[in-house]
């Protein structure tokens, strides 16, 4: 121990400190992880011992129709934004000349998204109900969850494809290919996964989206099960009813409601809804190093 | 396939694509277009002056065509001003720890673990975090603090923190990591210690992507609705301790709107309020570019 005594004072302090904020950032990053697993531990607890079977029917005492709203109204802003994505992330990086054009797309896409979610709400409140004249219906909520991913969308199949070595769209050119067949047909398809995966990661973030809806897709659910006809106002698959989701249900449980069970909903929705966010979360990771392993196992 | 028709669907397609891209700046524009022209309804129909929206804590507008009433919206602007203030006071050293201990002290665990992780606080809804800040933040704070209902400045707070620390961490790990790695080796073979590298060479060559991080999860702060109006009271009145319920603008747009009549003064005093915070989320992304092209010239250097 000779040795660390030899060691001069404003070392030694340096040492010390070092060995202290370490231990401190130890103990940060651990009580990070129990926030964590205390948040989701509270949501389960306080779902599983309220837990009814009644709680999960498709009727007004239950969640399932809005379980169903959530994912059908997410489907529904895919099925709008997915193409427009695509589009703009493409006309992004291959189309829009280097310099304004580029940048007028870029401010644009920020300024999308980090548009107040309760802010596009309004918007599509005003456009989509008060405009055109209709009662809150999941059409127009899908089309405002719409103008949120659209962005994200866009960004990712911008960067799938800019990260693509430019040997692929120089040899398809090198073919005689044209631009949109170099477009569809080499890069499109190489830059698939980290499409896929990148849609995935947005699906998951939209949903839990609940300022945005509670103007447009509406506060209240109605659904006929039996019904078979899709103009029916109460047919499960008509997008032109009002359809409450997860997590304005969370939302209005919080003193409008008077159900007794109004407590145990929200906190069963809660669960359901992280359910929902962690396997999309997991799934994209998952998918997009099973197409990784894929796409360089092709390669070689 | 002919060549013709090969090169017909070569130009139908870039006018495809042309037009999504396009499509996106119509809607940004509607979007501004929409908020320019409702937002300013208080002051070109109902006359009141900006002045008076920013400044006055008298809000009384009225639900009629008629007007005549106030629409001083300081009392909502100081809420979401305070709120967002004490977030960013709790998240941003909680967030660059963390940045630092996933990026230096545990780089290879940080990346298969740590990230995940963060990534999953990303992703939690916000309306969760205010549900969870309703039911275990605000009986906690009446229980246990002179607080008389729990709803509160601190609650409100406190869920914005938590909702915006995983965003102020995932970018000051990037920024973190972008530091190139020459700079850590050079600092090491001059015998500094690691937290000697983080703290005198890693954090101020990445100042500029972890002031972006800041910004940004500002900007998250001051948009979010839900979460905050679940737990910040709305109480029409200004705080006079952290402990007390007040009101933000967001909170304000979500509860009022919908029970407003359609163009009256009530009504465009919250498009106001919409517009206001668009106009704040623009001056954030600017801000934001203007931070990062500063920092510019560290990823070129890389």
């Amino acid at each position: 121990m000779k040795a660390s005594k030899a060691i001069p004072g404003p070392r030694r302090r340096a040492l010390s400190t070092d060995r202290l904020v370490t231990l401190g950032l130890h103990i940060l990053a651990g009580a990070t992880l129990l926030l964590l697993v205390g948040f989701v531990g509270h949501i389960a607890w306080s779902a599983l011992s309220e837990f009814k079977p009644e709680l999960l029917a498709f009727s007004p005492t239950g969640i399932g129709n809005q379980f169903f709203n959530t994912i059908y109204l997410v489907f529904l802003a895919l099925l709008i934004s997915i193409p427009l994505g695509i589009g703009a992330g493409i006309y992004m990086a291959e189309y829009a000349t280097k310099g304004k054009a580029q940048k007028i797309m870029r401010i644009s896409i920020e300024t999308l998204s980090s548009l107040p979610s309760i802010v596009l709400g309004l918007f599509g409140y005003l456009v989509f109900i008060i405009m055109t004249n209709s009662q809150w219906n999941l059409f127009a909520g899908a089309l405002t969850v719409s103008i949120l991913t659209l962005p994200l969308i866009a960004t990712i199949t911008e960067d799938a494809l800019r990260a693509l070595p430019a040997s692929y769209a120089k040899g398809s050119y090198g073919l005689g290919a044209t631009k949109w067949q170099t477009i569809s047909r080499v890069l499109i398809p190489a830059a698939f996964p980290a499409i896929i995966t990148g849609i995935i990661l947005a699906a998951g973030r939209v949903f839990g989206e609940a300022a945005a809806l509670m103007f447009t897709a509406g506060m209240s659910t109605d659904i006929n099960w039996a019904s078979t006809d899709i103009t029916s106002p109460t047919n499960a698959f008509n997008p032109f009813r009002s359809g409450e989701t997860l997590s304005l249900q969370i939302w209005a449980s919080r003193s409008e409601s008077l159900d007794p069970n109004a407590s145990a909903m929200a906190n069963l929705s809660a669960l359901v809804l992280l359910a929902l966010v962690f396997t999309f979360s997991i799934g994209a990771r998952a998918l997009s190093r099973h197409l990784n392993r894929k796409n360089l196992g092709d390669n070689k | 396939m002919n060549i013709e028709s090969t090169l017909r669907a070569d130009r139908i397609w870039r006018n495809v694509i042309r037009g999504a891209g396009l499509f996106l700046l119509i809607i940004t524009a509607a979007i501004g277009i929409f908020l320019l022209y409702r937002g300013t309804g208080t002051f070109t129909i109902y006359g009141h002056s900006l002045s008076e929206f920013l400044f006055s804590t008298q809000w009384q507008p009225a639900d009629t065509l008629a007007g005549g009433g106030h629409v001083g919206a300081g009392i909502y602007i100081v809420g979401s001003l305070i709120t967002c203030a004490l977030a960013l006071l709790m998240a941003t050293p909680v967030s660059i720890a963390l940045a630092i201990y996933m990026a230096e002290i545990t780089p290879s665990v940080g990346r298969r673990f740590w990230q995940p992780v963060i990534e999953i606080f990303v992703g939690i809804p916000s309306i969760i975090y205010g549900w969870l800040g309703l039911t275990i933040l605000v009986p906690f704070l009446q229980k246990y603090t002179t607080a008389d209902s729990g709803f509160s400045v601190l609650a409100a707070s406190i869920v914005l923190a938590i909702m915006i620390f995983p965003t102020i961490t995932s970018v000051t790990m990037n920024a973190i990591n972008s530091v190139p790695k020459t700079y850590r080796q050079g600092a090491y073979g001059l015998g500094a210690t690691r937290w000697e590298v983080i703290y005198k060479i890693v954090l101020p060559v990445a100042k500029h992507g972890i002031l972006a991080g800041v910004v940004l999860g500002l900007a998250r702060a001051f948009g979010e609705a839900l979460a905050v109006a679940m737990v910040i009271g709305k109480m029409k009145a200004f705080p006079k301790s952290l402990l007390d319920p007040t009101v933000n603008l967001t909170s304000a747009i979500a509860a009022d709107m919908g029970g407003t009549m359609e163009g009256s003064e009530y009504n465009m005093a919250l498009w106001t309020m919409a517009l206001f915070l668009f106009v704040i989320s623009l001056l954030f992304i600017l801000l934001i570019r203007y931070i990062t092209s500063k920092g510019g010239n560290l990823s070129e250097s890389k």
